[in-house]
């Protein structure tokens, strides 16, 4: 892996089985077995794709929906293998690809901060030193022992974003998620996100508004049907896309 | 070979990182059962107590069951056994379970079976107080050989570690598995020594070269020996001579952890190697 690059996506292929029902009991495997339906449509998410992130780069990804972005992020955070090639990725991820992964509504908010801590892969003591930071940023002090199924999904949301980005990653994975809670707390994480661009960490971002991408990205891909159509930087791309 | 040597520097380094989250997650599901409830933890030892009484009346006045101090002899064994089933039974959805979490960030996903059989056993460590206070009520004579306790259930763990992690990455694929699941535990239960004594079954040989086959027969009978060491276990009568608890030998020791270790090594394999399509399918 060249030093310099923060991802190295090589030849990555990603396929679906997508067949037409799910076949989940073993009576209904075993009767297609026999009968030789058990036929599935191959559904091929991402095609050969080739990408180098250099290490403090704002990488935007462009496209259509079910261009295979989202996979792309995924297969970069490690949560889809892909089914050919190869990632490589230098230093620790956090991914804002849903926010608030593993609540447990059931929890107070206070539980659920160490839960989903845990989650990211945090130590206990690191969520001890950050627990007042986390709390001060979502402004949720006043709630911090109620169940969380008494929350709004706004609350919940700034909860989420709150513990996500309490560490200064190596590599930041946005997947358009700069919408949560009022105008007020998407200004926050807007600074905050930009915080974290001016001090040296890799962000991939995905979104739909290109605008945002314009003024936020320095490099851009675009996908369409899974392949990669372009690459370089971010104004040609951006321009190339609106001009399709 | 390359890739073998990353897989496992990956595994130590996950198993590292996230054995806080694997205490989260049994402190969770510790808060969620008793949530509510007026006496909490306490139920963990009333539970078995009461269970014991039901079953105990049931079997040892009805059937009239020979066995010396019977109480605790089922109760002894049963606590083996309500391990084995309760570590099972939530590990086998504990993967289909934790589909939210597993769709949405990187996990070691062996930490959903490994968490509920950990979860089993913390509960499991609460009835064993019932089961002392039983036993002596029972009278039985105390020995240190208590304190050898941990042995059985260490093995007895790891089987259950092992087992779990074939059934839940089973389960996955084949969602039968959990309606069928309780069906055999409910056969498996009778295949074990619990509510009657290996004598009663001597001379069929069928029967008892099946209940030999039995894995979790040889965890109970050393759990048996070594909480109840000493006391008599069938009276002497006029055909056959009277049964004690002894002391497990080596190769007691040996048969369980072989047991132990060929389940948690297939466990592993079949799991690490259905894994990588978990997220198809949940």
């Amino acid at each position: 892996m060249n030093p310099n690059n923060a991802v190295e996506l090589k030849n990555i292929e990603m396929h679906f089985n997508m067949s037409k029902e799910k076949v989940d009991s073993i009576k209904e495997y075993f009767l297609r077995f026999v009968t030789r339906k058990l036929l599935y449509e191959d559904f091929v998410a991402l095609n050969d794709v080739s990408i180098d992130i250099p290490k403090g780069d704002v990488f935007g990804i462009l496209g259509l929906n079910g261009s295979g972005k989202s996979t792309m992020l995924k297969v970069i955070s490690g949560i889809l293998t892909p089914t050919k090639g190869t990632v490589e990725t230098a230093g620790t991820i956090a991914p804002l690809i849903e926010l608030g992964a593993g609540f447990d509504l059931d929890l107070t908010a206070r539980e659920n901060i160490y839960l989903n801590g845990s989650v990211l892969g945090y130590s206990k003591k690191f969520m001890d030193e950050k627990f007042q930071d986390i709390v001060d940023f979502s402004e949720m002090q006043d709630f911090l022992d109620t169940p969380m199924k008494n929350y709004s999904s706004g609350m919940v949301a700034r909860i989420g974003f709150a513990i996500a980005t309490i560490t200064k990653p190596d590599i930041l994975i946005v997947d358009e998620i700069l919408a949560v809670g009022d105008f007020r707390f998407q200004q926050k994480c807007e600074d905050r996100i930009n915080a974290m661009i001016n001090d040296d960490t890799t962000v991939i971002i995905v979104s739909h508004s290109i605008e945002q991408i314009e003024r936020l990205c320095k490099h851009c891909a675009w996908l369409e049907k899974g392949k990669l159509r372009m690459i370089g930087p971010c104004q040609d791309v951006c321009d190339a896309y609106k001009n399709q | 070979m390359n890739q073998n040597v990353k897989g496992f520097k990956k595994f130590i380094l996950d198993a590292k990182m996230f054995s806080p989250l694997l205490f989260n997650l049994v402190s969770r599901d510790f808060k969620i059962k008793y949530r509510r409830s007026i006496l909490g933890v306490l139920w963990s030892v009333l539970n078995p107590l009461l269970t014991m009484l039901v079953i105990s009346q049931v079997f040892g006045i009805l059937l009239k069951v020979q066995v010396e101090h019977f109480a605790a002899y089922y109760l002894v064994g049963a606590t083996i056994w309500n391990f084995f089933s309760e570590a099972t039974s939530m590990s086998m959805t504990s993967v289909l379970g934790g589909a939210s979490l597993i769709k949405k960030v990187y996990l070691p996903k062996y930490i959903f079976p490994l968490e509920k059989c950990l979860f089993a056993l913390i509960n499991m460590a609460f009835s064993l107080i019932a089961v002392v206070a039983v036993m002596l009520i029972d009278g039985v004579t105390p020995t240190w050989a208590m304190l050898l306790a941990p042995v059985p259930i260490f093995y007895t763990f790891v089987f259950c570690v092992g087992f779990s992690l074939i059934l839940s990455a089973l389960t996955v694929y084949f969602r039968d598995i959990q309606h069928l699941y309780g069906v055999l535990l409910t056969v498996w239960m009778y295949l074990t020594p619990i509510i009657y004594p290996m004598s009663l079954i001597q001379s069929n040989d069928v029967l008892r070269t099946i209940v030999m086959c039995n894995p979790l027969y040889y965890f109970v009978a050393y759990f048996r020996n070594v909480m109840m060491l000493g006391n008599v276990m069938v009276e002497e009568t006029a055909e056959q001579a009277a049964v004690y608890y002894t002391m497990p030998t080596l190769a007691d020791n040996l048969i369980c952890f072989g047991i132990a270790a060929v389940t948690l090594l297939l466990g592993c394999l079949i799991f690490s190697k259905a894994q990588k399509k978990f997220i198809l399918h949940i």
